[in-house]
């Protein structure tokens, strides 16, 4: 049974602006984010996932994307530092949480920011990281070294796609769906060389969040609106579950964000 | 041309990043030497690269390295140059560091310092207090002097290929053996020639007695009349055999014209050389209207400088040839500033005393009809030098040919 840590949006909305996707003149619905929210967790749970819950916080609308809070191998929780001092306070209370349910928190390093989940995703047995937006590449080699993986570094170039969960997304050890015009010419080679299947997504379905999907095996929790992705994927035979995200798009996040695997 | 030395960790071979540093050292108008790269054993283990940044201003490899870092490159902290004091005039410190003809920087107080001028065999002596670095021989350091010893803090920029025009230096695989055809490099170094006094290069000669005696003269002045020669570094040989053959129209000898030995002839180049002493020097000779053809008297005219450097076996000899060797050698590393092309003719003695002073960066050309003088000349470790196995004159006859129909091109484009 997959395990997940998820933070209900008690305290979420737009209060800073840190990416192109969040304005705080556009705010999301907190009525609609609650819905929304519930109903990715019951669908996360639908799906036999077991769902642990951090108690959300007051100023840290943001926590509601657990993804960010760090990357977790084994009872290892490499601890994330985040570049924001938005969201800075976000991580004492995650690795709070970690050391209470008996992980042992690496952190890379005091002065290397690293986001996570949200720039770094094993497909198969090597460790994806995302930089340049949010997670400083030095910190890659210090998880590599800690998690003894294979750790290759990818640069992101378009700022709409700041994290490397938002554009790419393993779904086996050998494929992947992405957004291939995120990344540099290297790391696109890099992906190539090392993922033999990928799944490319238009950048419309790309602005729609289709690559931050939670993958269950055979099945993927992902946000509406992907209609070509999600024929792709029934076509090597996932099941698909869409889900509206609108309120969490708003902030630059869907349903990969709102989830950490523990 | 300013450097900074930058390591880079990690799994930079899987993730491209060390092609992707390259790439954007190059592109950005830098150039690098990789000094040290490990590659990880296993599939989990971390790579490692030192690299030696290089750009033309601080700005650039400030901004580069600025760059570099959001790649994950670390800047490393350099250690100064170690400094030991010259333990008696004309004697190194033990472990003194020995140059090489490549752009050299010793790193003084935080800062790179270029050791100039760069010239091989030689050690780097320090000013701190000026932040100065500069190669000296044996003959130039004094008890006390501060010398560069052991190897940290000391960088070498290799000379980089040009990306823009494709120059015979490049192209060049090997030597041009006898067997080879010469027209087409040739005529690729004509044109660099031409380049060069385009641009403002020095043009460097350093020839033997072979370009008077193979009847080359006269190719070899029409260079001089048409600008392409700056500079003239030869022995007394050059010299006293071109005066002969103007006073005397033999050269050892021998009538140029005829190709027969002349009555008395080993006689000539003696009473030619007398008649220089006699005059005071080439130039008195050249006023007094005692010298009124060939090489020597061309470069008077034309105001060529020359260094007459002096030998054990010379006869005479001239007046202006230097007869202490490393006043020559003095006398020749002063005006080598500036030069870009060095056509190195018929003399090893010379040639070879010309390559180690020149920096890695003058492209050099080496004919003779000798094949391991050839090889023995081009064979000094750079890519900017060409070698020719030839006669002299069949080398300068088409040399002067090619640049004659430069010459009349730009006549025709002026007029």
């Amino acid at each position: 049974m997959r395990r997940l840590l998820l933070c209900p949006p008690d305290y979420y909305g737009i209060e800073y602006e840190i990416n192109p996707w969040m304005d705080r003149a556009h705010n999301a619905v907190p009525e609609m984010a609650r819905a929304q929210w519930t109903r990715l967790r019951e669908t996360l749970q639908s799906l036999g996932c077991q769902i642990e819950l951090i108690s959300p916080q007051p100023n840290l609308p943001d926590m509601v994307f657990t993804a960010n809070a760090g990357l977790v191998s084994g009872k290892k929780f490499v601890s994330s530092k985040f570049r924001f001092p938005q969201r800075q306070g976000e991580e004492a209370y995650f690795e709070k949480w970690f050391l209470e349910h008996g992980y042992q928190a690496v952190r890379t390093s005091d002065d290397l920011y690293f986001e996570g989940e949200g720039d770094a995703l094993f497909c198969g047995e090597v460790l994806f990281c995302g930089y340049r937006f949010r997670s400083d590449i030095r910190s890659h080699q210090k998880i590599g070294d800690a998690l003894k993986c294979l750790a290759i570094s990818v640069e992101l170039v378009q700022d709409r796609f700041y994290h490397l969960d938002t554009c790419f997304c393993p779904l086996s050890a050998e494929s992947a769906i992405w957004y291939p015009a995120a990344f540099d010419e290297y790391g696109q080679r890099a992906i190539r060389h090392h993922v033999r299947d990928l799944i490319e997504v238009s950048p419309e379905e790309a602005a729609h969040f289709a690559c931050n999907a939670v993958v269950l095996g055979k099945d993927i929790v992902m946000s509406e609106n992907s209609p070509k992705l999600g024929a792709a994927l029934q076509r090597r035979g996932f099941r698909t579950h869409e889900l509206a995200m609108t309120e969490f798009i708003k902030a630059g996040g869907a349903c990969k964000c709102l989830t950490l695997f523990i | 041309m300013f450097s900074e030395q930058i390591e880079l960790r990690g799994h930079i071979i899987d993730s491209l990043i060390l092609p992707k540093v390259l790439d954007e050292i190059l592109t950005n108008g830098g150039s690098f030497s990789i000094r040290e790269i490990n590659i990880g054993k296993q599939r989990h283990d971390a790579s490692y690269a030192c690299i030696d940044v290089f750009g033309p201003s601080p700005e650039i490899v400030d901004a580069l390295v600025r760059r570099l870092r959001q790649h994950g490159a670390e800047v490393v902290e350099q250690k100064d140059v170690t400094l030991v004091p010259a333990p008696a005039d004309g004697v190194f410190p033990t472990d003194f560091y020995v140059t090489t003809n490549q752009q050299t920087f010793v790193h003084l107080r935080g800062k790179w310092i270029e050791a100039l001028p760069a010239t091989m065999d030689c050690a780097i002596a320090v000013d701190v207090e000026k932040q100065t670095a500069w190669t000296v021989k044996f003959s130039q350091v004094r008890t006390g002097t501060l010398m560069a010893v052991g190897h940290h803090g000391i960088r070498v920029v290799p000379v980089q290929r040009s990306t823009d025009r494709k120059s015979v230096f490049e192209f060049m695989a090997s030597n041009v053996s006898s067997e080879k055809p010469k027209s087409a490099v040739i005529r690729e170094i004509a044109e660099e020639m031409r380049m060069a006094r385009k641009k403002g290069g020095k043009i460097l000669v350093v020839a033997g007695p072979a370009v008077v005696h193979t009847g080359a003269g006269e190719h070899f002045e029409k260079m001089i009349e048409w600008g392409y020669v700056n500079l003239l570094f030869a022995g007394n040989a050059l010299a006293a055999h071109d005066i002969e053959q103007a006073l005397y129209g033999t050269s050892l000898g021998v009538y140029l014209e005829k190709g027969a030995l002349a009555d008395e002839g080993h006689e000539n180049h003696m009473r030619a050389i007398n008649a220089i002493r006699a005059a005071g020097g080439i130039a008195q000779a050249v006023a007094k209207g005692v010298l009124r053809h060939g090489i020597m008297h061309c470069c008077v005219q034309h105001k060529i400088e020359f260094v007459l450097a002096g030998s054990i076996r010379d006869d005479g000899p001239l007046p202006e040839v230097i007869i202490d060797t490393l006043a020559a050698q003095r006398a020749m590393r002063t005006k080598i500033e500036g030069v870009t092309i060095a056509l190195m003719m018929g003399t090893m003695l010379h040639s070879i005393a010309v390559g180690n002073l020149l920096p890695a960066h003058v492209k050099t050309i080496c004919v003779d009809i000798n094949p391991s003088v050839v090889t023995k000349l081009t064979d000094r470790g750079t890519f900017q030098a060409i070698g020719l196995v030839t006669d002299i004159e069949p080398f300068l006859r088409e040399l002067t040919e090619f640049l004659a129909k430069k010459e009349a091109g730009s006549v025709a484009v002026s007029a």
